[in-house]
């Protein structure tokens, strides 16, 4: 069971069971919707900017427990954050989905679950579509994401 | 081989006899992630056995030439070859003649072919095209195409909520505008067979030219097309245990000589000029450019390989297979099958109420279980059974009783985790 609970750790299937801010935070003023033609997973991310500062965020939308958990996480991680912070811990989660060399999990916090992932090369997008998402709603630019 | 002519009585010695011709295709025989390979994607891609393997690797290694036109001995063996093939795959439709045989990429190619051909040729505004809500993607988007091009119309035929053609949809649906019914023989998500005969009698009551898209049914079932009474038929070699990148198009001799050529180029002219170019007659005039050679030397051994096996044999196993995996995993707990249809091929699409197909997918993968999950290329199919996505197992003459056991621990490992 262990290559199991690799990727699908407990906090993983936690927030897929449970996911945090599923709603849709009544001041949201910049909106993503991302899509994974793949497996057909789509999410929608919904954040409050003030002043370059992510106040508040929450997602909407339906896929796999990898999708749904990475959404839930991110949220956590990068509400209160400024849009360079939350790209910043992006560019770490990215490299650590997809086993570029000299990642570093650890000063990812709770979003380390997602190590396993790198050994799975089919589940990357899942677990990076809520990034992509919610970089396509902080930033300029389409509004429409897509992994493919 | 010739001890296969005759077949067993018992599905023991069905087993027993399919056990043996395992050992015939190396892929199978690996280990996957610390665990034997259970293959159970066959819907998407059969593997191959020796015999196929090892005519292509023959072909390249004392025949290899370019076709046609040739003057040489290797040449002309490869022209053999090629031409050998050609025979093989008409014997094997019963097709009345090899020259309606057109090698091509797959059946994609094929349907894009015949699609593009008759917007040309027959598809006027007002005209009617007709499909059913069960097509893979390949039969539904280049009708699109032809539709948007000739200002024809697009209908489509409703499914059952276990995955069969509404009764007297068909019969009901076809007008006197209705020129084209194209439609998929055996579901590639749903397992549906379709009565593709009583299909194409109501079809040319109306004059309509009848297209069946037969890639899930020719590895399964014994098919042919005058029995059918079709007007073009199309398959993909490398369900069929032959190579990727080659595909049959079988059409009536009138149909292919009525249909403009898809490619201009070498080997498809009789004459050629700057002012004007005389074509080939079929099936050269949908030959442009080298061929896949090796891949119809290849889907050629495959199809050998198939007939000595014995297509009434393959279908009594699979079916056989199918009932016993039907049963064990209906008796799992949350385990949904999509796709019920009387007298379906080994296809078992399902879902699970705790967990997606995607986990499915890799859960099983992780026990060496190697399934397909998602839309299958039929995303209307999903939308219509209102799921998201399915994980599907499609099974082959290679598989066994207790790679199914397999299969079914498997599934109860995802519950396990996603309780």
């Amino acid at each position: 069971m262990s290559e199991m609970q690799d990727l699908y750790q407990e906090i993983i299937l936690d927030h897929n069971r449970k996911p945090r801010n599923f709603t849709i935070p009544a001041h949201a003023n910049h909106t993503a919707v991302g899509h994974n033609p793949l497996c057909g997973d789509q999410i929608t991310v919904l954040v409050e900017l003030e002043g370059g500062v992510i106040k508040t965020i929450g997602f909407q939308g339906a896929g796999c427990a990898i999708s749904k958990a990475s959404a839930s996480l991110m949220t956590e991680a990068v509400k209160g954050r400024t849009i360079d912070e939350a790209k910043v811990i992006f560019e770490g989660f990215h490299d650590m989905v997809t086993g570029v060399a000299g990642a570093e999990p650890e000063a990812l916090g709770k979003l380390a679950a997602f190590a396993g992932v790198c050994e799975y090369p089919a589940r990357v997008k899942c677990a990076s579509l809520a990034w992509h998402t919610l970089q396509a709603a902080i930033t300029e630019g389409p509004t429409q994401v897509s992994t493919e | 081989m010739t001890e296969r002519a005759q077949p067993p009585e018992t599905a023991a010695d069905l087993r027993a006899d399919m056990l043996r011709l395992r050992e015939e295709f190396p892929a199978l025989h690996q280990r996957v992630r610390g665990r034997p390979l259970v293959y159970l994607d066959n819907a998407a891609t059969t593997h191959k056995p020796r015999v196929v393997l090892e005519a292509m690797t023959r072909f390249y290694a004392e025949d290899n030439s370019n076709i046609h036109r040739g003057v040489h001995a290797l040449s002309v063996r490869a022209t053999e070859a090629y031409e050998q093939a050609r025979s093989t795959v008409a014997r094997f439709l019963n097709a009345p003649s090899a020259s309606e045989i057109v090698f091509l990429r797959g059946t994609t190619e094929a349907i894009n072919l015949i699609a593009h051909g008759l917007a040309h040729c027959r598809l006027r505004p007002g005209d009617e095209v007709l499909i059913t809500h069960m097509e893979h993607h390949s039969n539904i988007v280049p009708w699109q195409m032809a539709c948007n091009q000739s200002g024809a119309t697009l209908k489509v035929v409703p499914i059952t909520d276990n995955g069969e053609l509404e009764p007297g949809a068909v019969e009901r649906m076809i007008t006197d505008r209705t020129r084209v019914v194209s439609v998929v023989h055996v579901s590639n998500s749903l397992g549906t067979v379709n009565p593709v005969r009583e299909i194409c009698a109501l079809a040319h009551r109306v004059g309509a030219v009848v297209v069946v898209d037969g890639a899930q049914a020719v590895a399964h079932m014994a098919v042919d097309v005058q029995e059918i009474g079709c007007d073009a038929y199309a398959f993909s070699g490398h369900k069929l245990m032959g190579p990727t990148g080659v595909g049959t198009l079988w059409a009536r001799q009138e149909l292919l000589a009525e249909l403009p050529p898809y490619q201009g180029g070498g080997d498809m002219i009789e004459v050629v000029t700057f002012e004007k170019t005389t074509y080939a007659k079929a099936p050269a005039k949908f030959e442009a450019g080298t061929p896949n050679i090796s891949g119809a030397v290849g889907l050629g051994a495959a199809v050998f390989y198939i007939e000595q096996v014995g297509l009434d044999r393959i279908h009594a196993y699979e079916t056989w297979l199918l009932e016993r995996a039907t049963e064990q995993m209906q008796a799992i707990p949350g385990l949904r099958l999509i796709g019920t249809a009387p007298g379906k091929a080994a296809i078992l699409a399902f879902t699970l109420d705790t967990a997606h197909p995607h986990d499915i997918g890799t859960i099983l993968d992780m026990e060496g279980v190697a399934i397909r999950t998602g839309h299958h290329c039929t995303q209307p199919v999903m939308v219509r059974m209102g799921v998201p996505a399915t994980a599907r197992a499609s099974l082959s003459l290679y598989n066994t009783p207790e790679e199914i056991d397999t299969l079914c621990r498997a599934v109860n490992k995802v519950k396990e985790v996603f309780q």
